[in-house]
């Protein structure tokens, strides 16, 4: 999708001079409530990290080597190293400063990621870099006066923030309708091509993506049992994908003649993935974190030279296409293969290549949307809570008579399960597949899903799927900065928020009402 | 190479391969096992330093002849001495930035920290170096060959692969001395054995766990010169699978011991080198990585590594 710029050119110029306004408005405060040794500290802190940033980024990104010689680029790389000062005293003064001062710090960064930005990026991007600011301080705020909502605040960003509490506690009473709202819009959403006919404004290509996102909430929740729940860090949870994947290719390829489409793929193939599961889940019992961490790597590298090598039974690197799925053995082609019937031709209606697009996609909004009903059962139930009190404490857990050899392989296996769905998924949705789909880089988006959004939380991990998936469709220029970013919202989060974007609480025992004095104590709301 | 040749031949260039392959596995796995004795555990991002020393290693001997040095000895020893106090550099601040302030938090927090740092700093020296492989020139070619009977049958190491294996025996042996003769191993090894009450001796601990980022960093930094060195070609990638086999390495001799790491390295090369070499070229790596998940099932201690207790 492209933005047209020359529209968002004005609005950003306003709010970045704004930011700056503030920027500067914030440090005239802040001088005031400081004394000055602190305030020399601060600059001193920042001397010493650009010193040391000067010497880690200058020769890597200021000299690029090209043909056995150097193209300098020290501006670039002194650029980066202004920013990375200038980011140290901001976080030194936003630590100290108090919050009402702070959220004008935050506004100061703008401002300085425009500068930073003005001078490091070429024209389009340089928009989209200031836009990506603004669109996650906005999520950060939001989501602070989410959290802080009960909290008394002590300065102007209480009275900013002062109408939150009253808007959540009425959403919350609500909750139900606006499930029922937002999944009911959920399912519209790609009837809209057909009513509103001649300029669509959702296309076949947004449909796709969305497809891939509803995927990525799937395996999500997947991972999510095994990350967030079970507490067992797994970085090969794409094996599982690759199986769903290529079990589908593989299944109907072979057995297609069978009968074998679609839908009996999906439960085959899952139950395929769940055995994998399973399988990886024995040698690692014993395995506590790190080695696990380090196993499931090696295990997700293995299946993936595996697919390249194993040329007679994968194809190897050249990738196998998958075929598209049916509704109720009706296909969503022109022309049928032999035996078939289109879709179009049994209604009667003409052909519209949107119907698979349509379709796959309701397909997946019902597969994530039961993967998000069972994940949310799992967790309530016992085993769901053996898993989290496996996480917690592993001795203390087997000596109130936890079994972990069948906790431990129940959350691999589930976990598995749910990767093999949205492997199969995947295949129909594409239509193709091959290794390069399957390496590392994927295991690590899903995991960063799943630690931006809460480990074990819903709601999060959801929002996290959407952000992480649909932010770089829509900012396309800026795609190879995002495993960059996943990285360090990786490393931040864990430092700064490492309950992920939406927490979950812990449950709890407390009295409903304790007015009528009823004992039936009841479970404290989770996320 | 060597062409035709009966089986022994073969068999003895492979563990001439195999013995630099494992010195380098060796060097990146002391860093792995000196972190996780004194912290308890993995640094992900340290295959990263080591691609880092690659570039950092080609980029300034670039600049060195650029300022006009022509002597190839002065060259190369002032890109070693910049090399390893920048990658040193590298791997301090990865400690300050993403592990320091999650010290004392819970197991699994570090490691997704170290996570993400490993995919910041491939994906840094991605957009800023570029995609495309590198290639490093050609220096001290030579090779030593030894004849087997006839002129065909030959066993050969080259003058680079020489000093892989000198290289890697003076700084272990350097290293035996910083950490078994000197003042600053004696608080490492101080600190890896109980550290709260190192810090009770007055052992600035965190200092020492910064040092022992910085060694660990050097040693991936010596690794990354001499494969350069040594293949004469490298891109942003090669961490990743480095520092999987280096790890496996560091089990393999026992996480923890530094002369275990050195041996753990040795013999995964050895044992890659002649799987490669007699069985399957292919499935070198899978092989290694099975040989990982069979020493953490079977012997999770490793060869000289001491059983954890764990207390209650």
């Amino acid at each position: 999708m492209e933005i047209d710029f020359i529209i968002f050119n004005i609005p950003v110029i306003i709010l970045e001079q704004g930011a700056l306004a503030a920027g500067f408005l914030a440090s005239l405060f802040y001088i005031r409530a400081l004394d000055l040794r602190a305030y020399g500290e601060m600059i001193k802190d920042a001397a010493i990290v650009g010193a040391i940033a000067m010497v880690l980024f200058v020769p890597i990104v200021g000299l690029v080597l090209k043909d056995r010689s150097l193209v300098f680029q020290i501006e670039r790389s002194l650029m980066l190293v202004g920013a990375v000062a200038v980011g140290r005293l901001h976080i030194s003064g936003a630590v100290r400063a108090r919050v009402g001062i702070r959220i004008l710090w935050r506004l100061a960064l703008v401002g300085i990621s425009e500068t930073f930005a003005f001078f490091f990026f070429p024209e389009p991007q340089r928009n989209l870099i200031v836009l990506v600011v603004l669109v996650v301080l906005a999520i950060v705020f939001a989501l602070e006066a989410l959290l802080r909502s009960g909290e008394k605040l002590d300065s102007i960003g209480s009275k900013i923030m002062g109408a939150w509490p009253a808007v959540i506690s009425r959403a919350k009473g609500r909750q139900g309708y606006l499930m029922f709202f937002l999944v009911g819009l959920l399912v519209l959403l790609p009837f809209e091509p057909f009513i509103n006919s001649e300029n669509p404004f959702i296309t076949d290509y947004h449909l796709g993506t969305l497809t891939q996102t509803l995927i990525y909430i799937l395996l999500a929740m997947g991972l999510n049992i095994v990350v967030g729940l079970a507490g067992l860090l797994d970085l090969g949870f794409v094996a599982f994908y690759a199986v769903g994947a290529y079990g589908y290719a593989l299944i109907t390829l072979h057995l297609g003649e069978f009968g074998i489409g679609f839908w009996w793929a999906l439960p085959i193939t899952a139950s395929l993935a769940a055995f994998a599961g399973c399988m990886l889940g024995f040698p690692v019992l014993r395995m506590h974190g790190d080695y696990l961490a380090i196993v499931t790597l090696g295990f997700g590298e293995i299946i993936r030279i595996l697919l390249v090598n194993m040329i007679d039974f994968t194809n190897g690197p050249n990738g196998m296409s998958a075929p598209r799925p049916t509704l109720m053995g009706l296909e969503f082609t022109r022309r049928a293969k032999e035996g078939g019937v289109p879709l179009h031709e049994y209604f009667d209606i003409p052909y519209d290549a949107t119907y698979r697009y349509v379709f796959i996609y309701l397909v997946a909004l019902a597969l994530a949307l039961a993967a998000i009903f069972v994940f949310r059962r799992l967790r309530e139930m016992p085993i769901g809570r053996a898993w989290e009190a496996l996480r917690e404490d592993e001795t203390a857990s087997k000596a109130l008579g936890i079994n972990h050899t069948t906790v431990k392989l129940s959350a691999f296996t589930l976990g598995a399960a749910f990767a093999g769905v949205g492997g199969v998924l995947f295949a129909a949705n594409e239509g193709f597949i091959s290794p390069s789909s399957f390496t590392f880089v994927e295991s690590a988006i899903i995991l960063s899903i799943v630690v931006l959004g809460g480990m074990g939380s819903i709601t999060g991990v959801i929002i996290a799927a959407a952000i992480l998936t649909l932010l770089p469709e829509l900012f396309r220029d800026l795609q190879q900065y995002r495993m960059l970013g996943f990285g360090l919202a990786m490393v931040f989060i864990m430092i700064w928020r490492p309950g992920g974007l939406i927490k979950v609480r812990r449950r709890a025992f407390v009295r409903r009402d304790s007015a009528r004095g009823a004992s039936n104590p009841a479970l404290g709301e989770a996320d | 190479m060597f062409t035709i040749g009966d089986p022994l031949i073969i068999l003895a260039q492979q563990l001439i391969n195999g013995l630099i392959l494992g010195s380098i596995y060796g060097l990146i796995a002391i860093g792995y096992t000196m972190v996780y004795g004194i912290i308890g555990m993995i640094n992900f991002a340290h295959g990263e330093i080591y691609m880092i020393s690659s570039y950092l290693f080609a980029i300034f001997l670039a600049l060195v002849g650029l300022f006009g040095v022509s002597s190839v000895p002065v060259a190369l020893l002032i890109t070693l001495v910049v090399t390893l106090v920048i990658t040193g550099l590298y791997g301090f601040s990865v400690e300050r930035i993403a592990y320091r302030p999650l010290r004392g938090s819970s197991r699994l927090a570090p490691l997704i920290s170290a996570i993400g740092m490993s995919l910041v700093l491939q994906n840094f020296v991605l957009l800023s170096q570029g995609a495309n492989t590198q290639i490093f020139p050609s220096i001290y070619e030579g090779v030593l060959r030894w004849s087997m009977g006839s002129k065909d049958n030959f066993v050969q190491i080259t003058y680079i692969q020489a000093m892989i294996i000198g290289v890697t025996v003076v700084s272990m042996i350097a290293l035996n001395i910083l950490i078994n003769h000197t003042p600053l191993g004696r608080a490492c090894r101080a600190t890896q054995q109980d550290r709260t009450m190192a810090n009770l001796m007055g052992i600035n601990t965190d200092r020492v766990i910064s040092l022992t980022f910085v060694i660990g960093a050097a040693m991936a930094a010596v690794a990354g010169m001499l494969i350069t060195f040594n293949f004469k070609s490298f891109d942003f990638f090669i961490g990743f699978v480095a520092g999987i086999k280096a790890f496996t390495a560091a089990v393999l001799g026992g996480i923890g011991s530094i002369p275990g790491a050195m041996l753990g390295g040795i013999i995964l090369g050895l044992a890659e080198s002649l799987f490669a070499g007699l069985v399957n070229t292919d499935y070198k790596d899978v092989f290694a990585f099975g040989l990982l998940v069979t020493v953490l099932v079977f012997r999770p201690t490793g060869i000289l590594g001491q059983p954890e207790v764990e207390k209650i």
